[in-house]
């Protein structure tokens, strides 16, 4: 008993700052709102595959896709995983500078990755290959569209998290918010290489 | 500037529906009246609305559930009336319009507005305690999730005046909710009162999936944990993976309907079954959601009014895994005529009835369990007794459906009607009224009436086979689910057998208002002072009734599967720590009730077709999780010597 309560002291008496896992509560809590996510994401797989050859009479994916452009694409998202990875090596130093920029060139990575996706969308719906189209385009946009909607929120993220380090400097909440923030930006990655196999590469076949 | 909406949305014609809006909206001012008269804004503003306390928090959500029995009742009400008289010239008095949006209405507000609620308020003001935590993991994410379902409940509430609710189902099958079929704002209120619900329900799970994780007392490993924590860990991991599919099926239906996709419409390459499949692949591990924890309260009741531990520990929790795992193998078999081929179908028939093996395990464990054991037959054991003989009905029936080509016989026929009614009242409600009479002392620190508890429940059990077993009889006669009006005469009479078995319903719901007030009434002579009322065997029973905002003063130490019971067997029960130590609590906040209104703004303005409140919304919503995300400072200490006043206090109580 006498071993128990000095336990249980500890544990109580790390109230100053941070309650003793809060920050590894958060990540796995985190984790698991991923993992919900990702099921949004297979939702919106499998509708793609099932409507994927319902052209309606309108555009087929090897009509529209123009595979280098995309890759393109794809290179500018991972190389903002990269940079954001190269970010938080950076963080164990603990300075400040080096990390705002990092966040801002994979802002900017980001920023260049919604563009094309935006010029893309915008020169499917000139064509006439908007969303209205066919089936297998209103999969096509929802799916593309809410991985570009996630990356937006992602760097909606970033322009919080560059204020919080210029306000409140590398505290531990901080930290602990990037630290999650990393681990949004790289399931995106993932997400994006699923979709560029199933949508783009497949559809091109 | 307002959309679509004008002042003849409001249904002025309609006698039925502006009575049930006056009487709502009675109902509303009236407690508007009271509060101010006590002059309780304040409190209630302070202690509950903005309270990140997760039994404040469960408490709420089972005051919001009950009131949506209310409301999911008087619909029901409304349909076993019409049908009762709606024979060949008589039209009855509910015009198809009108029939079609109450059914919709009753079977969306019991499941999604009933049913969920209570289970996140039992989840809510026990989980912690059962596992000896101070809080739930996240407790901001926690007052945003009620906040969320109080939105979607708010939105139902709001489509019974301004404009109409979805004539479509509970379930919405497409093509019928696109827009070229139901143009008005019906299926936009059914769509978004769940979307914003279901988001709260996605948090809860995760919540309390991390907190049962992360944050359970010292030495109470996975297999030590009572069964309703393992009951809410099944739960809450069907939650995660299934409302993301829900989200994705409304969501896409949003498209159709206001960008004019082709997800689920007939033509330009839409496929309808599509829905069908997202919405069960949700709506099949829906059901063991909401039953899984019914499951758990049965096992806590069982064991602790036998006196006994509950029989067959592991299997039980190993049994409830299966279920977990099957209900997602399951779903074709609410659609068998889908078309699909015969291997589907056989595949989707077996996975069926596997599932009635481990519940057939958990029958018996809860019957061992009371074998040769000390039963006292308390109102929980009612409802638990109750259960188990009507349940197995219930479950024979679901097995024979299982099989497809009776299935096809069957479909949509009121056999079904009577078969799920059958698994969802005792399995489900039965359930959540056990816990009800079980830890409503614990939450609120008296008992309840055990005269008037038993007499709700016989009132229920009687009342439900009136009213269930002549659907059954009916769909072997071939009546079709969802008749506004029929000219077969052999019907009629066990309709109104059935209207009758929902009268005695109606008094067994008169009960339990009876028995809350009664007990009310005599709470200074059932209060529990010593927190452990039911003499029980789990860590909620260590603590005070009601217990302290932070639960437990020093945090248990557990060394067996009935914890309590065996610091009670050990003497160590009420031991007092030689000092007090301060805790750190979180902070209440309003964002949590923020964002509740925002979300309900949005819903509101995006049904309505209001653009410009729902972009002002919606940006709200941003800018207050933004707000909160920056806050650092969200937790207070409680001082040593306030712990130790509250605790003296028990003590003193208590001798």
């Amino acid at each position: 008993m006498m071993a128990t309560e000095a336990t249980l002291q500890n544990d109580t008496l790390q109230t100053h700052g941070e309650v003793h896992d809060t920050a590894s509560i958060a990540a796995l809590g985190f984790w698991i709102y991923l993992m919900s996510d990702l099921i949004i994401f297979s939702g919106l797989f499998a509708t793609y595959v099932v409507l994927s050859h319902n052209y309606a009479g309108g555009p087929t994916g090897k009509e529209l896709f123009d595979l280098p452009f995309v890759l393109g694409e794809t290179a500018l998202l991972l190389l903002s995983s990269a940079t954001f990875g190269l970010t938080m090596l950076t963080m164990r130093k603990g300075e400040i500078r080096p990390i705002l920029l990092g966040l801002v060139v994979t802002f900017l990575l980001g920023l260049g990755f919604v563009s094309m996706e935006i010029h893309e969308f915008n020169l499917f719906i000139h064509e006439g290959a908007g969303p209205q189209r066919s089936g297998f385009l209103s999969a096509f946009f929802a799916l593309v569209g809410t991985h570009g909607a996630h990356v937006a929120c992602g760097m909606l993220w970033m322009v919080v998290m560059l204020v919080q380090l210029v306000t409140k400097g590398l505290t531990a909440p901080v930290q602990s918010r990037l630290l999650r923030l990393g681990m949004f930006w790289h399931f995106l990655d993932i997400v994006w290489i699923g979709l560029f196999t199933v949508v783009y590469l497949m559809g091109v076949l | 500037m307002f959309g679509k909406l004008s002042l003849s949305a409001i249904p002025y014609h309609d006698p039925i529906v502006m009575g049930a809006v006056v009487g709502s909206l009675l109902a509303g001012f009236g407690v508007i009246v009271l509060l101010t008269y006590f002059k309780k804004w304040t409190y209630l503003w302070k202690e509950w609305l903005i309270s990140f306390d997760h039994k404040k928090i469960g408490i709420m959500y089972i005051i919001l559930s009950l009131v949506m029995l209310l409301r999911g009742f008087s619909d029901a009400i409304m349909l076993r009336t019409h049908q009762a008289i709606a024979l060949g010239a008589s039209q009855g008095f509910l015009p198809p319009d009108h029939f079609n949006q109450i059914f919709s209405a009753h079977g969306t507000i019991m499941i999604l507005f009933l049913a969920m609620p209570f289970l996140s308020g039992l989840m809510n003001i026990i989980v912690p305690l059962q596992i000896g935590a101070r809080d739930v993991a996240f407790p901001f994410l926690n007052s945003v999730s009620f906040w969320l379902t109080v939105a979607g409940t708010m939105l139902i509430m709001v489509s019974l005046g301004v404009g109409e609710f979805s004539r479509a189902g509970w379930s919405g099958y497409a093509p019928l909710t696109e827009l070229a079929y139901s143009p008005d704002t019906g299926v936009d209120y059914w769509m978004w009162s769940i979307q914003i619900a279901g988001l709260g329900t996605l948090l809860t799970g995760i919540n309390f999936l991390v907190t049962i994780l992360k944050m359970r007392a010292p030495g109470m490993t996975l297999m030590r944990m009572p069964l309703f924590t393992w009951t809410a860990v099944f739960t809450n991991v069907l939650i995660i993976f299934s409302f993301p599919v829900l989200t994705v099926a409304l969501a896409l239906l949003t498209l159709d309907r206001y960008l004019g996709m082709h997800f689920f419409s007939n033509d330009m390459g839409g496929n309808m079954m599509m829905y069908t499949n997202l919405f069960w692949t949700w709506g099949h591990p829906e059901v063991y959601i909401v039953i899984l924890p019914a499951f758990g309260i049965f096992s806590e009741v069982v064991s602790t009014f036998s006196r006994k531990k509950l029989f067959g520990y592991g299997s039980l929790v190993y049994a409830t895994a299966a279920i977990m795992f099957l209900s997602f193998a399951v779903w074709v078999h609410h659609f068998f005529t889908m078309g699909a081929s015969v291997n589907v179908n056989i595949f989707f028939g077996i996975s069926t009835m596997l599932i009635a093996i481990p519940t057939g395990v958990k029958v018996f464990n809860w019957l061992f369990t009371m074998y040769r054991g000390r039963v006292s037959f308390t109102t929980p054991m009612y409802w638990t007794l109750g259960f188990l003989s009507t349940f197995a009905v219930g479950g024979l029936a679901g097995v024979l459906l299982s099989i497809p080509p009776a299935d096809f016989v069957l479909h949509n026929s009121l056999f079904l009607i009577a078969h799920f009614h059958n698994m969802l009242v005792p399995g489900t409600l039965f359930g959540f009224f056990a816990g009800y009479a079980y830890w409503f002392p614990k939450a609120i620190g008296f008992r309840l009436n055990e005269t008037w508890g038993k007499r709700a429940f016989w009132c229920w059990l009687i009342g439900f086979y009136m009213a269930f077993i002549p659907l059954y009889i009916l769909g072997f006669m071939g009546m079709p689910r969802r008749m506004q009006h029929f000219d077969n005469p052999a019907w009629q009479p066990y309709l109104i057998i059935a209207l009758l078995g929902t009268g005695v319903i109606c008094l067994g719901i008169g009960c339990i208002i009876i028995q809350l007030l009664v007990s009310i009434k005599d709470r200074h002579a059932n209060r529990d002072v010593t927190g452990d009322p039911w003499d029980g065997r789990t860590l909620e029973w260590a603590t005070a009734s009601p217990p302290p905002v932070y639960n437990f003063a020093t945090i248990p130490v557990v060394e067996d599967r009935d914890a309590f019971w065996d610091m009670k067997e050990k003497g160590i029960a009420y031991q007092r720590p030689t000092q007090y130590d301060p805790i750190e609590m979180p902070k209440n906040s309003w964002h949590g009730v923020a964002i509740g209104v925002l979300a309900f703004v949005f819903g509101f303005s995006m049904i309505w077709y209001i653009w410009w409140l729902a972009i002002v919304s919606f940006l709200g919503l941003i800018a207050v999780v933004i707000a909160r995300a920056s806050l650092d400072d969200i937790h207070e200490i409680i001082p040593a010597a306030e712990v130790a006043r509250i605790e003296n206090l028990r003590y003193q109580n208590m001798a």
